[in-house]
């Protein structure tokens, strides 16, 4: 075979590889990106101008995390072809499935508040009033689930994870020192001492990059998009892809607020995102805009898939019709879901006076802590030859699963410690 | 008069709450035998890890009173 002829055989293979992988393409991307949703950028801009670039190392070390958990829901979606719920429910009976259920619905409640805080906080940079931002995103949100398919809703949500990408150059707007960022972000350090502060946000960024709805979410999204056996492959890659995308983003939202806000006086403390935003349009209005922007679509998109895993979740263990691929009229009652928990969700906004950035950073941490018990079950359910054959999980696949479990434990019963006994660190 | 409210309430109200429970006795029936046979430890171990987690998140809630209320 002559080169010309190599050249072309191996453009072919890849060219049919890429059409493979952008016909896969979706779940793995769209579930991690929407990790960095509203609660998950509030939660790097504090970091950043709390704790300068010394935290990145851990954003860094959770990407491989995020994808060991969400790997499996690949494996286990396209084999059982059933949601997680139903498979909880199905493999440990309805005591722990009303128990997991329950966990997600309020969870995912609370998560769904937290993503209308902060589309609500970055419109109002522009002076849009909140009960007009919950109700254009609460029609935006029908008009895009009520299309009735799910590969239109796929592309939508990909859109918008492509405009998560507006951190990257408002980070290059504010001229950060590589030096500094690589000597204090890339070296495992706890900046200002180890104490309960650092723990709660240790914990506020596992629970904005591994969540329980992340779970529910890409495993529906898995069978609602008919993967089979023959899609793992493409479907980890995607979730692999995904998860470099999401800590990406996340690195470089810490960089703008370290880079602008670190150290910051105590007489003027940054607590959001929002206000990261704002005062961000003193120091560059193109980086406050371009944050503001960013923060927005967190939410938005954070908030889309987030009241779809509630939906897909009841839709499995009620019996209801539950794909997007259905009309209303076909699957009224996972529609209605859908509605009644954007609707509540977005209410508790309009609370006059409710401690929202704090509600937020707590929902992360709430959100961290339920999560073993969660990924219990996913591991045990990996590791059931009869469902899973060929695709059980391995030794080093359970040591890494239970690892995560442990140190999850483990940072959760510090910080409740250090609530408890506050003398203890620090 | 009473009488409507009544007849309403059982047409309507309970009828809705009924039907509601029926459900859920339906799906507790249909999943009464779990694929999974676990053994009494395992059962123990996540049924401690759930009353754990529980007492984790009522100290948050604890926590989040103290931060609220300014206390902490």
């Amino acid at each position: 075979m002559n080169l010309f002829a190599r050249f072309f055989y191996k453009y072919r293979r890849f060219a049919k590889a890429l059409r493979l992988y952008l016909i896969i393409a979706g779940p793995g991307i769209i579930v991690m990106v929407a990790d960095n949703d509203a609660g998950g950028i509030t939660t790097y801009s504090v970091t950043g101008a709390q704790f300068g670039y010394g935290l990145i190392w851990f954003l860094v070390l959770l990407g491989p995390v995020a994808y060991f958990v969400q790997e499996m829901t690949v494996r286990l979606g396209a084999v059982t072809k059933r949601g997680h719920a139903e498979a909880i429910f199905d493999a440990f009976g309805s005591f722990w499935g009303w128990f997991s259920l329950l966990d997600l619905t309020v969870l995912n409640w609370l998560t769904l508040v937290t993503e209308f805080i902060g589309m609500t906080a970055a419109l109002s940079i522009f002076g849009v009033p909140a009960y007009l931002t919950v109700t254009i995103v609460a029609i935006v949100m029908a008009i895009i689930v009520l299309q009735g398919r799910y590969w239109t809703w796929e592309k939508i949500a990909i859109l918008f994870c492509g405009l998560n990408l507006v951190y990257i150059p408002a980070a290059f707007l504010v001229r950060p020192s590589v030096s500094d960022i690589i000597s204090k972000g890339a070296i495992p350090n706890f900046p200002l001492g180890f104490n309960g502060e650092l723990v709660f946000i240790l914990m506020a960024i596992i629970g904005t990059t591994i969540a329980p709805w992340m779970i529910f979410f890409q495993q529906s999204a898995v069978v609602d998009k008919g993967m089979r056996e023959k899609d793992i492959s493409l479907g980890k890659f995607d979730t692999l892809l995904g998860a470099i995308f999401t800590v990406l983003v996340a690195v470089f939202v810490i960089i703008v607020t370290a880079t602008v806000f670190y150290p910051m006086p105590p007489d003027h403390l940054i607590g959001s995102a929002a206000e990261a935003a704002k005062s961000l349009m003193g120091y560059d209005k193109y980086v406050g805009t371009l944050l503001a922007i960013g923060l927005f679509d967190a939410g938005f998109l954070g908030a889309i898939c987030i009241s779809l895993a509630s939906s897909w979740a009841f839709g499995e263990v009620f019996g209801w019709a539950h794909s997007l691929n259905n009309k209303i009229r076909e699957a009224p009652w996972f529609y209605i879901s859908y509605f009644m928990i954007v609707v509540t969700a977005g209410l508790v906004v309009l609370i006059p006076n409710a401690p929202l950035v704090l509600i937020t950073l707590f929902v992360q941490v709430i959100a961290v802590t339920l999560l073993p018990a969660a990924l219990v079950f996913l591991i045990l359910l990996l590791n059931n030859e009869e469902l899973m054959g060929k695709y059980k999980n391995n030794t080093l696949q359970n040591v890494i699963s239970y690892s995560i479990v442990i140190a999850i434990i483990a940072l959760s019963t510090t910080y409740a410690i250090s609530v408890l006994f506050p003398g203890l660190l620090k | 008069m009473l009488e409507n409210l009544r007849e309403w309430l059982d047409m309507r109200v309970f009828e809705f709450i009924r039907s509601r429970t029926s459900v859920i006795k339906e799906i507790n029936r249909k999943y009464a035998k779990p694929r999974i046979n676990m053994t009494r430890g395992v059962k123990i171990a996540l049924l401690f890890l759930r009353l754990y987690l529980i007492f984790l998140v009522l100290v948050l809630g604890y926590a989040f009173v103290l931060k609220a209320t300014g206390r902490a």
